[in-house]
């Protein structure tokens, strides 16, 4: 178990925490046996292609709470994806019925003379101008690779400025170069706002806070039936409800990739419980995770009724759709955990998960509860997974496997993937809503959507044939792993060049 | 301007490895840190391209790099790029990371150069400056480093130019309003390289940057730095267009410029402008009764949140052509200062009948000038008023009943292919988008 401290202004990085690792070539048993006994090492590839970085994740965490601005401490490149976010917060306030309007976010602009003169001065200016500008509740400052290296002094900055404002103004700790595995990013997020946001509880609530994205707000029936109500975050709460997320019932998680920090420190700091059962993706997901919440609140009897009522609603139409996929080959590439969901999901459903390349691997979640491993839960209901990877969204990686596994159907969850699926003429499907595949309801969306996208090969096999390939033939004769080198955690690896 | 800037228009320096993009099989290399491939993708990407996106090498710098130097990975990077993407040229550029813990790249792609492979380094770091500015340091650093080396001659061919005009992706119309310049100076008689995108030759056309007997930069600022270079360096002239020619009437200006500084022939050229006015405007007229008789209102005044080039192209078609009168004019591309007086300059002279006050201000931060403009509006509320911005001014433009057309990045709301503003095909490609915006917002 990982203990959050809050006094610390930085979180502790991933790869310390949890000892995750960004590169392994072996099988799916081996990597949940090595989890186990705490031996995966991580490799240096020789060859490397564009990630992603912490900062976006903790952004995505933090830019679409209702009433705060976030300013973003870095060179003007780091606001790329200020508009993409706020595309998101829009598109997603008109599903929630909120009123329009757009994303409060800041970029202090650092320059070179500031990279050698220091940049707090227009930190401080840039803390102004959001505040007359919205008027928020909070202020978020995130930092970037510039303000880390040249070593501004932030928390001063920002403890001043939260006294004469009267407001939290809190930093995120986020610089780019600070962990390898982006994911972190959401760590660091969590962290900002246990430690400047979240008070001690007065009280206890009927709320259990559902720790997740901007997606579908699918467990309002769920806990409504327990007799409960799902509070969403962080995405869309307000300053004041994530203040009182100590006060819930429980904290789940529809991905523990993304939000065990925040479960576990909920529960180290206010003694929320955490429901650590795999999250419901599938029929028996969803069948053990509702026995999990049901123990936890006490309504064992409730959850065998959702769980017979789920059964004799979704399962007979979902049965009809597995013969169609029975025997087909399928490949996954996902973040971690969502994509051992994918894994999961899949083989239910009929298909031969024949690999997968997932982005990062987690050997534990900071609660340290070995319950919550969804892989070790795929791999001892429907056996191995003979080529499981690591890949750190490296795309030659996934062509490279991609071409060697041949599958008739590829599951992808993050974008830039699915790209190399069209182009190998293999029908491939990206579903952005996580909350889409929740529950027995979620499995039947799955089923669909996976008929759907089958049945329009047309488009694919036309693009393919027309599609150019930027990787080189003596790469697509190497092994996938061939640039994870030495030390990563598997067999069947040769060494990097 | 070094200030707060709310709602980004344009990325870091960095960004210029968009510009390797769109050189046919060009391969941008990133020595970076994770997240900046990402950070501007985001922004000014619409489709990885060849070998841009999550399929573009980088360094991925991590703290053991800042502390330790990262020349090391990047070597290793570079050698392997060779082997893995198939690419006609490399192009190595810097983050922050390696800018302040100061990695000697000249040294480690030097050791490549030695070897005659076709690889280029520009020393950047996001905060040295915005794309704009670092695009004309590519585009240099590729003369100095490649063309010059891989160039078959240094004579001049009849007729040959090279053209300096949209930065592929800042511009999110770039690979159609390149093919539309390429087009009408194709049609005059000048053989064009265009350098990026679909109608360029790729590297084989860009070795013939030299053998050029002048250049053509287009926009206010952007490019000038590129042809004093050209010039110098291969005793090119050079001729500046300061805008984006959208239509006929700026179309026609820009190619009898052209003409007479290349000394065309006269006759020949101007009838080819007959003959594109003759059927441009013959559209015109056609839909002329509709611009008069439309009974539920079109736009009146026109407010631009974009870059110099394209506030002033735009605004100057819009009065002309379709009789919009235009509001102030915010300009974000961060313009330096000494090419702001030239700008004001040409909006006093934006009438082809007389002189007209414009309101022009130049300020990056989209947020204030939104601000700006929400105040501006409520002089006009009898007014249909059109915006030219982005997909940041949406809210905006529906707050104030306003029709948007998205001229700018961030394009979050419309799908760019090859559509294209220049040229006389652009002009009325401008008119069916705004009155297409116009027409749908009504039941």
């Amino acid at each position: 178990m990982s203990v959050i401290n809050i006094e610390e202004p930085n979180v502790v990085i991933r790869e310390k925490r949890l000892g995750t690792i960004n590169a392994f070539t072996g099988s799916a048993s081996e990597i949940v046996q090595r989890s186990e006994e705490g031996n995966l090492k991580d490799a240096k590839r020789k060859f490397s292609q564009c990630l992603g970085c912490n900062a976006q994740q903790a952004f995505c965490q933090l830019s679409m709470i209702k009433d705060v601005a976030v300013i973003n401490h870095a060179p003007i490149g780091c606001a790329g994806e200020f508009s993409d976010f706020n595309f998101t917060y829009r598109v997603e306030q008109e599903k929630r019925d909120l009123p329009e309007d757009i994303g409060r976010y800041f970029s202090t602009n650092i320059q070179e003379k500031d990279t050698v003169f220091g940049a707090t001065k227009k930190l401080e200016e840039t803390i102004h101008v959001a505040y007359e500008r919205v008027k928020p509740k909070a202020i978020f400052v995130t930092t970037s690779c510039a303000s880390g290296i040249i070593g501004e002094d932030i928390e001063s900055v920002v403890e001043k400025a939260s006294k004469e404002l009267g407001i939290p103004v809190v930093t995120c700790s986020c610089e780019g170069f600070r962990s390898k595995v982006w994911t972190t990013g959401f760590d660091a997020a969590y962290h900002t706002v246990l430690r400047g946001i979240v008070k001690p509880p007065t009280k206890k609530t009927n709320k259990i806070n559902v720790v997740n994205f901007w997606g579908s707000h699918v467990f309002d029936e769920i806990f409504e039936k327990f007799g409960y109500e799902a509070q969403y975050i962080m995405p869309f709460a307000s300053i004041e409800e994530l203040e009182h997320c100590s006060e819930a019932a429980a904290t789940i998680h529809i991905c523990p990739s993304l939000s065990t920090y925040m479960g576990a420190g909920l529960s180290q700091l206010y003694g929320v419980p955490e429901i650590t059962a795999p999250p419901a993706y599938g029929i028996d997901g969803t069948d053990g995770w509702l026995r999990a919440l049901g123990k936890v609140l006490g309504k064992e009897d409730v959850a065998e009724q959702l769980i017979k009522e789920g059964h004799e609603k979704y399962v007979p139409e979902i049965d009809k759709l597995k013969e169609k996929f029975k025997g087909k080959r399928a490949y996954v590439t996902a973040g971690a955990a969502h994509g051992q969901a994918l894994i999961h999901l899949l083989r239910e459903l009929g298909f031969d998960v024949v690999g997968a390349s997932v982005f990062h691997h987690d050997p534990i979640y900071d609660s340290g509860d070995r319950n919550m491993d969804v892989l070790a839960h795929a791999v001892s209901t429907y056996g191995d997974v003979k080529d499981y990877r690591v890949c750190n969204k490296q795309s030659c990686e996934l062509v490279n496997a991609l071409i060697r596994n041949k599958p008739d159907f590829i599951m992808a969850r993050h974008g830039g993937m699915t790209l190399w699926g069209a182009k190998l003429g293999i029908p491939t499907l990206l579903i952005g809503d996580e909350q889409f595949g929740i529950g027995y309801k979620g499995a039947l969306n799955y089923a669909r959507r996976i008929d759907e996208t089958l049945d329009s090969i047309e488009f694919i096999k036309n693009f393919s044939k027309h599609a150019s390939n930027p990787y080189t033939e003596w790469w697509l004769t190497q092994e996938p792993g061939y640039f994870q080198g030495g030390g990563s955690g598997g067999c069947g690896c040769r060494q990097g060049a | 301007m070094s200030g707060t800037i709310e709602q980004p228009r344009f990325t870091c320096a960095l960004g210029s490895c968009q510009s390797v993009v769109a050189i046919k099989k060009g391969v941008p290399i990133l020595h970076s840190g994770p997240g900046c491939g990402g950070q501007i993708t985001r922004l000014i990407g619409q489709g990885e391209g060849y070998a841009g996106g999550s399929t573009a090498p980088c360094t991925n710098a991590e703290e053991a790099d800042v502390v330790f130097g990262g020349e090391k990975k990047l070597r290793s990077v570079i050698e392997n790029s060779f082997k893995v993407i198939d690419g006609d040229i490399y192009v190595v550029l810097t983050g922050c990371t390696a800018a302040i813990t100061g990695d000697d790249i000249a040294a480690v792609t030097g050791e490549f150069q030695a070897e005659d492979k076709p690889i280029v380094y520009v020393e950047e770091g996001g905060f040295k400056s915005n794309n704009y500015a670092s695009h004309e340091r590519l585009v240099n650093a590729i003369v100095d480093q490649y063309v010059d080396k891989f160039k078959k001659s240094d004579e001049k061919v009849e007729g040959l130019v090279n053209v300096f005009a949209s930065i592929p992706y800042q511009d999110p119309y770039w690979s159609g309003n390149l093919e539309g310049i390429k087009k009408v100076l194709t049609d005059i008689g000048l053989k064009v390289n265009i350098l990026f995108g679909n109608e360029s030759g790729g590297v084989e056309e860009w070795k013939t940057i030299p053998n050029a007997q002048f250049n053509i930069v287009i926009g206010p600022w952007v490019g000038v730095k590129i042809a004093k270079h050209l010039k110098v360096k291969y005793g090119q002239p050079y001729l500046q267009f300061p805008y984006l020619p959208i239509g006929a009437i700026e179309t026609s200006r820009f190619l009898r410029q052209v003409a007479e500084f290349a000394h065309l022939d006269e006759i020949k050229v101007e009838n080819y402008i007959k003959a594109e006015e003759a059927k441009y405007y013959s559209h015109i007229e056609k839909m002329a009764d509709f611009m008069l008789e439309f009974r539920y209102g079109i736009p009146r005044r026109v407010y631009t949140i974009a870059d110099s080039s394209y506030a002033l192209g735009f605004s100057k078609f819009l009065l002309n052509e379709l009789g919009i009168i235009p509001g102030p004019q915010y300009i974000v591309d961060d313009i330096p200062e000494k090419f702001q007086d030239s700008v004001r300059a040409e909006f006093d002279n934006i009438s082809i009948l007389q002189k007209r006050q414009v309101e022009v201000v130049f300020d990056p931060d989209a947020g204030k000038n939104q601000a700006r403009l929400e105040e501006d509006a409520k002089n006009y509320e009898d007014k249909r008023l059109l915006i030219l911005g982005s997909s940041w001014d949406k809210n905006l433009a529906d707050k104030l009943h306003a029709d948007l057309l998205i001229i700018s990045v961030p394009v979050q709301h419309r799908l760019i292919m090859n559509c294209g503003y220049t040229g006389y095909a652009g002009g009325l490609r401008a008119i069916e988008d705004i009155y297409d915006r116009v027409l749908a917002t009504y039941r």
